[in-house]
């Protein structure tokens, strides 16, 4: 008998200890060194609902990628007629995604078909016609390319997206993929979530754009958009009165070069005008184009077009060799510097769109948990005079088994590392209550034996032994659902799933065990004649 | 010994499953009208089901109900809904519409029509949620899943621990009562949200323990007397566990009653399901889990592992 209390007593000596031990992080603060260097440091991790934060889904948009390697084949596939002086009427993507082009005369579309099969033998032709001695063709994609592109779009988007983040300064950032198409952003204890919706959901695609001076811009937004050109606007905001306006422009559909030249992008401040800016440089590949751009188009206007907002158009006065450019608008030092950001982690390959986003501020999250804390505070309190008053004795020793539970769980959570939830604080409650209901089972159990006249000893044998298999039914049961909540749960029914399982797996120990070996101990010390339960 | 709240018992909690089943048939018929409501979309689904838009503002004084609802008015938010947190001076707006990202958003129009409105009263956000229409649909079919499968598990253990009749005695149980908290919450028009949904699996544990006791309790007196008659050994099961039953319920009830009251705004709601969960809870367990089975097996020999 005393070998198997001591036994047990170790234990859940041993067990305290460990919970303790892992529950050291988050109760002393700050740790001694010696502690740091050595042991673990993790604190019980809360969740977004408890702490604050930002929590995003994100869908990207993945069509849009597919669409603009089709935009990009159609352009290629001007460029050879054009270079190979193969005449053509309309060449465009059309909206569902497909290529349509049109060849003037049975000569030319002899050449175009040589041309399509040897550059272009990914386009399939998906219809022909001839008409009026006219030759239409529709050509789509190939379908396993399309999804390769969907597929390395989220991979990329993820990964700008994880630059992006660390580039700003988040600690412990969570960038993860969901499904297929979707990426879950959570970023603990944000403080102006505005601007990390625009540094995460920009697409920052920068294009450099020439400005159609040769036709009137008033004709174009009459409506009178000439083939090949678009308007596009530029924010220009009043320095004195703050008003902010749309100007248009006339620009150029085709982008003479993009983003991806970019080596570094650093925001900068004007002394003299004390207005900030964003210095781009480009590598080897863009400065060359720069050049020749430049070069061409000497007293030409170019646009600087970012996510098809003009920032800036200035003449350009002489050809600019050297790879260094900047965008000049109205910015303020934030604005500047996180356009820097996003331009050096690159573009995303397809728009993202938010699907969901759940912004808890530090206050609430604070408030919540100290309502939280008192509220299961008062409510244990509640438990555990309740249990005295109705059991006395035993129900102290009720009391020292949900004290066990408590501690033993929270030590749990942080040696797992797993998160605290809302819905996880609902879970424990729950355990709370199967740890009183397990104890309740056993002490009516016991009082039963007792009415039967059975001595202290064979009463709390034989109560145990009657109620062990009711509390493990009933454990067990809840152990299903809970492990498949788990499973097949998602957000805060997981969270209410974690702590609900490893409540369960607790409170069997230190129903079982916990209590028992109080009772064999005073049963052993003195041999009770009367148990106060 | 210490108090007893209840003595020996002899209640005929069987003889009484009558008027019990008219009862719960009424409680459930309110939920499944809930669900149906739900489906339909004309119940107050909360917006991480329904999509839409939710802002939390803290003032530094005391706000004016009329001039806040003015302000959503005047914005073009007619059909939003107004929550007012007099401690700590809180507004809750919630606006029903699924959000578009594209457009100029939701959250900042509202934001910057307070800010203009309440020039003497300062506020800080304390919280948005965004939730577009897919993602709440997808959340309410996961939580359908996770729900029904749970339930599969719970009827195969139960089968095999007791039997079949048992199993799904025991799950019906348990749906009664999370229906009878969802027609509750549609009658008192309170918001059917994802939190509500895991105050149900909490109740639906709770619930399906407390039948569990009662079961096992049913087993081993058929176990000792296998010549009564099921009713007379139902009956006098449940009514030697009946004390348990009562102190548990209110150790449980105590422990959500100081959540209900101490807890917060984020989980009134949540704790007021519990609350009136847990009675419906051991009401179930009492009078609906073990009449169906006595409905379904009266009269019969009742196999029951004898092996434990």
């Amino acid at each position: 008998m005393l070998r198997s209390i001591q036994l047990r007593a170790g234990l859940i000596v041993l067990f305290l200890a460990l919970s303790i031990f892992f529950l050291i992080p988050t109760l002393v603060d700050p740790l001694p060194k010696w502690w740091t260097k050595y042991l673990p440091t993790d604190k019980i991790n809360l969740g977004l609902d408890l702490r604050g934060g930002m929590h995003l889904l994100l869908e990207v948009e993945v069509q849009k990628a597919v669409e603009s390697m089709m935009d990009k084949y159609a352009a290629d596939i001007k460029d050879s007629l054009t270079k190979k002086d193969i005449p053509f009427g309309k060449i465009e993507r059309t909206p569902d995604g497909k290529i349509s082009v049109v060849l003037p005369d049975s000569k030319a579309n002899d050449r175009f078909n040589q041309v399509r099969t040897d550059q272009f033998p990914g386009l399939k032709v998906a219809s022909f016609r001839e008409a009026e001695g006219k030759f239409l063709y529709l050509l789509e994609g190939n379908p396993k390319e399309a999804k390769g592109v969907e597929e390395s779009a989220v991979r990329q988007a993820l990964e700008t997206i994880r630059n992006r983040v660390d580039q700003f300064g988040v600690t412990e950032p969570v960038i993860v993929p969901q499904g297929d198409r979707e990426i879950l952003v959570q970023l603990p204890g944000i403080k102006d979530p505005q601007r990390a919706i625009e540094l995460i959901g920009k697409t920052a695609l920068l294009e450099f754009k020439l400005v159609d001076d040769e036709n009137s811009l008033e004709e174009a937004l009459k409506g009178n958009i000439p083939p090949g050109d678009e308007v596009l606007y530029q924010k220009v905001v009043d320095r004195d009165s703050g008003v902010v306006t749309r100007r248009p422009y006339l620009i150029k559909k085709r982008a003479l070069m993009t983003g991806d030249v970019l080596t570094d992008a650093r925001m900068r401040i004007k002394s003299d005008f004390n207005e900030s800016y964003v210095s781009l440089d480009f590598d080897a590949r863009g400065a060359r184009l720069f050049d020749q751009i430049t070069a061409e188009n000497v007293r030409k206007r170019l646009a600087i077009v970012l996510d098809n907002n003009v920032y800036s158009a200035p003449v350009i006065q002489e050809r600019i060799s050297g790879g260094k450019a900047q965008i000049t608008g109205s910015f303020t030092p934030e604005e500047a510097s996180d356009l820097a950001i996003v331009l050096r982690a690159g573009a995303l390959p397809a728009p993202v769109k938010i699907i969901q986003n759940v912004t808890v501020g530090p206050s609430l999250g604070e408030d919540s948990i100290r309502k939280g804390i008192r509220a299961a505070f008062i409510g244990s309190l509640l438990v555990v005079i309740f249990m005295v008053a109705y059991y006395r004795m035993s129900g102290l020793i009720a009391d020292w088994a949900l004290v066990l539970n408590i501690v033993y769980l929270m030590g749990a959570f942080a040696a797992m590392r797993a998160t605290l939830t809302l819905p996880g604080i609902a879970g424990i409650i729950l355990a709370i209550g199967m740890a009183v209901d397990s104890n309740v089972l056993m002490f009516e159990r016991i009082r039963e034996e007792l009415r039967l006249g059975k001595t202290v000893r064979a009463a709390v044998d034989a109560g145990y032994d009657k109620a062990l298999f009711t509390i493990i039914d009933s454990h067990v049961t809840t152990l299903i659902t809970a492990v498949v909540l788990f499973q097949f749960g998602t957000g805060p029914i997981k969270g209410f799933a974690v702590t609900l399982s490893l409540g369960v797996i607790i409170n069997l120990f230190s129903a079982l065990i916990g209590t028992k070996v109080i009772f064999d101990w005073i049963n052993m010390k003195k041999q009770l004649k009367t148990l106060s339960i | 010994m210490g108090i007893e709240l209840l003595g020996k018992t002899n209640i005929n909690f069987i003889g009484m499953r009558k008027y019990a089943f008219i009862l719960s048939v009424i409680f459930v018929s309110m939920g499944i009208i809930a669900l149906v409501q739900i489906w339909r979309g004309q119940a107050n689904l909360g917006i991480d089901f329904a999509g839409g838009t939710a802002i939390q503002l803290k003032f530094e004084k005391p706000v004016q109900m009329e001039q806040a609802r003015k302000v959503l008015e005047t914005s073009g938010y007619h059909d939003s809904e107004l929550q007012h947190f007099t401690e700590g001076n809180k507004l809750l707006i919630q606006v029903k519409k699924p959000f578009e990202a594209r457009e100029a958003k939701v959250s900042d129009r509202i934001v910057a029509a307070f800010s203009g409105e309440f020039k003497e009263n300062k506020f800080i956000v304390e919280g948005t949620t965004e939730i577009g229409p897919k993602v709440g649909k997808s959340l309410r079919d996961d939580a359908l899943i996770a729900v029904v499968i749970s339930a599969i598990g719970m009827i195969i253990y139960l089968a095999w621990r007791f039997e079949f009749s048992f199993g799904v005695a025991a799950a019906a149980a348990t749906f009664h009562d999370v229906l009878t908290v969802m027609g509750l919450f549609l009658l008192l028009g309170k918001e059917i949200n994802l939190l509500l949904i895991t105050a149900l699996l909490t109740l639906a544990g709770y619930s399906l323990t407390d039948t569990v006791v009662i079961y096992d309790r049913i087993r081993e007196n058929l176990r000792l007397r296998p010549k009564d008659d099921l009713g007379v050994v139902m009956n006098s099961s449940i009514n030697e566990v009946l004390s348990r039953t009562i102190v548990t319920s209110v150790t449980v009830f105590l422990v959500c009653l100081a959540l209900f009251l101490f807890g917060g705004e984020v989980i009134h709601d949540f704790s007021f399901a519990l609350l009136f969960g847990i009675v419906v809870g051991t009401y179930s367990s009492i009078f609906v889990a073990s009449p169906i089975v006595y409905e379904w097996r009266k009269g019969q020999k009742i196999r029951i592992r004898t092996k434990r």
